[in-house]
């Protein structure tokens, strides 16, 4: 099936191209970053997690596409769902793939990445994290190729495909605890110690997935035969609402929690993503593009018309994943480490490599996502004729 | 030779390779293979009280002997950047050191004052829970350790210490060493690093670097579980507070502070 990936149109190609250049470009700065060490990004002493783990806690939320989509349809019988399944599975590892390569990027000495499994540590929440991660990527990959497979054959996936689909599910809820309680268990961060965080993780990866889910199925309806359907885009779009809605919600109450008990410690960090933080405060522009683009996308969400609408709900969907990617990329790592254990405002800015980096990774996820629904795409026209 | 014999065969030499290891778990011996050098302090858990009042009184205001020691001992570099600085000894303002202690009318005696802070080797760190790789430790003499060939510079540990203890190898740190000390190792990029209470030295008989170089003796080093102890005898005298007690990790660094 993967020859069915080197065979495309000219915008294809083009798009390729563009992929493997911006990942060669990142390559590069690796290299760079492997021989004078991670003194080429803005990390510090104080903000000792920046844009790397940043993405990387994000993207476990954009795994939750594949969940999005499975549950509904194995558990619930929603027949609709049945001609996407596939991709969200595939988007599912195409995310991982990039959480785990922004994890790597991360390490100070990634020749001894494999000293997590040498010295394996049931303790750290690193290790368990580590195991989720990779299953929930083996799951998928398994799962997806399989089940197109059998698709392209015209035949039922064998049984035990079956199985490994109904462990994907609570599989997929796993992968968001277990990163939330990267942050929820440190004594000292009060941002992320707070009980809801992995439920908030859950809503927001409810979101974010499957709103990219959406985006991507209307970019195939654009350039391919494949038209995922009105009714399930609609599903998709009421999961999106419900998910977003939560949310929102969600990331209220510990606005609450912290203002009204007036609780100093569990201030500065909101304070500092809000409104600034003894007159420091880079995040907060972006806050506050998170809060206009989280209303903007609940206003078009919530009204019917505008959801139905495919261009509505296209702009909708982009507000949704941006907005999340400011909340819990950007704000939610980044302001953990403000003010630091002495009560200092230390701030921290990504550079121009990291940046690049970084780049580098969402292209060699694009990379992974094009080819693996280029080849879905193509069994699902093929099939079709 | 049969199929049959063939595999039994087979079967008992994977058994015997096996063997060893079993053997060594149930019937190896806890010694180890070298043995402690007899000089080597004795303690069950270590401690250190810093006594700031006798430190800001006696003292000279520009001092810096305790750092100045760990620093050299330790082969700490000097980086000449606030944003990869590796310390694993320094001070930081009363107010910043004791934030809950901090009000508007604090007594001129603390107001402003260094405060001398490192690694507070918790009895119940969060630093070692975190490790992915128990490349931080705890010791059976309570000091919390780094093996900085272990260390897959994930920092971690660095989210999880409270205190800002920790500093990490943004770069490689030999060219910024002035005078390497030969006895102690030097690191490498990419790995994190903090006080050790001088484990090196207290396996030699010696008590650490800074409560050696300290002229006032401001420093008081020694065992917990020892009621005899110059630290519990301290403690027994004076009033003592600690840094961030709240948070459960059961520091083992205690100030005097008036």
């Amino acid at each position: 099936m993967l020859a069915k990936a080197l065979r495309g149109s000219k915008g294809y190609g083009q798009w390729v191209a563009l992929l493997v250049a911006l990942f060669g470009i990142g390559f590069m700065y690796y290299l760079a970053q492997l021989q004078q060490g991670l003194t080429v990004t803005g990390m510090s002493r104080d903000v000792s997690w920046g844009l790397y783990i940043a993405q990387f806690t994000f993207l476990v939320g954009v795994a939750a596409s594949a969940v999005m989509v499975v549950l509904p349809y194995y558990l619930h019988n929603v027949k609709s769902f049945g001609r996407i399944t596939i991709f969200g599975e595939f988007l599912a590892v195409a995310a991982v793939t990039m959480c785990l390569l922004f994890i790597i990027v991360d390490l100070g000495k990634p020749t001894r990445l494999f000293n997590v499994l040498l010295y394996p540590t049931p303790n750290s929440i690193l290790f368990w994290d580590m195991v989720v991660l990779n299953g929930y990527l083996l799951l998928n990959i398994l799962i997806g190729w399989n089940v197109l497979e059998a698709e392209r054959k015209g035949v039922v996936p064998p049984k035990w495909v079956k199985t490994l689909i109904y462990v994907s599910i609570p599989w997929a809820v796993s992968i968001h605890t277990v990163t939330a309680f990267l942050y929820a268990g440190l004594p000292g961060k009060h941002l992320w110690m707070t009980a809801i965080l992995a439920a908030r993780f859950l809503a927001s990866a409810f979101a974010a997935g499957p709103a990219l889910l959406i985006i991507l199925c209307l970019v195939m309806k654009r350039i391919s035969k494949f038209d995922a359907g009105e009714e399930a885009i609609g599903k998709l779009a009421s999961i999106v609402t419900y998910a977003m809605a939560v949310s929102v919600f969600f990331v209220g109450l510990e606005l609450f929690t912290a203002f009204y008990s007036q609780v100093p410690g569990h201030m500065y960090s909101l304070q500092y993503l809000f409104v600034g933080l003894y007159g420091q405060g880079n995040l907060v522009p972006f806050m506050w593009t998170f809060t206009l683009l989280a209303i903007i996308a609940l206003v078009l969400l919530l009204n019917p018309k505008t959801r139905t609408n495919e261009r509505t709900l296209t702009i909708a969907c982009v507000a949704v994943f941006v907005s999340l990617w400011i909340e819990k990329g950007l704000g939610l790592v980044i302001a953990g480490f403000v003010p630091n254990a002495f009560k200092k405002v230390v701030e921290y800015v990504p550079t121009l490599p990291e940046v690049l980096i970084t780049l580098g990774i969402w292209a060699i996820g694009g990379l992974i996502l094009t080819v693996l629904y280029k080849i879905a795409v193509s069994v699902k026209e093929e099939t079709a004729r | 030779m049969q199929r049959r014999s063939f595999i039994k065969i087979g079967g008992f030499c994977a058994l015997g390779l096996g063997a060893l290891p079993v053997a060594r778990v149930f019937a190896g011996s806890n010694q180890t293979k070298y043995a402690a050098n007899p000089e080597a302090l004795p303690g069950k858990q270590w401690a250190m009280v810093v006594d700031m009042q006798k430190c800001w009184e006696e003292g000279e205001p520009d001092c810096t002997d305790c750092i100045l020691a760990c620093h050299q001992t330790h082969n700490v570099p000097d980086i000449g950047s606030v944003k990869e600085e590796i310390k694993w000894v320094w001070t930081e303002p009363f107010e910043n050191t004791f934030p809950e202690q901090k009000h508007a009318y604090l007594a001129e005696s603390v107001k402003g004052k260094p405060v001398l802070v490192f690694c507070n080797h918790c009895a119940n760190p969060s630093c070692v829970r975190v490790c992915p790789t128990k490349a931080t430790y705890k010791r059976s003499d309570g000091i919390i350790m780094m093996d900085y060939h272990r260390c897959i510079g994930c920092r971690y540990c660095m989210a999880a210490c409270p205190f800002g203890a920790r500093s990490f190898n943004f770069r490689d740190p030999r060219p910024f060493i002035k005078e390497v000390n030969g006895a102690f190792p030097t690191r490498e990029k990419g790995v994190v690093e903090k006080c050790n209470l001088c484990e090196e030295r207290l396996a030699a008989g010696l008590v650490p670097a800074c409560v050696e170089a300290c002229k006032h003796n401001a420093l008081v080093f020694g065992d917990l579980d020892d009621p005899e102890s110059a630290v519990r005898k301290v403690l027994r005298a004076r009033y003592t507070i600690q840094r961030k007690p709240d948070l459960g990790t059961k520091p083992k660094i205690y100030y005097i502070v008036s």
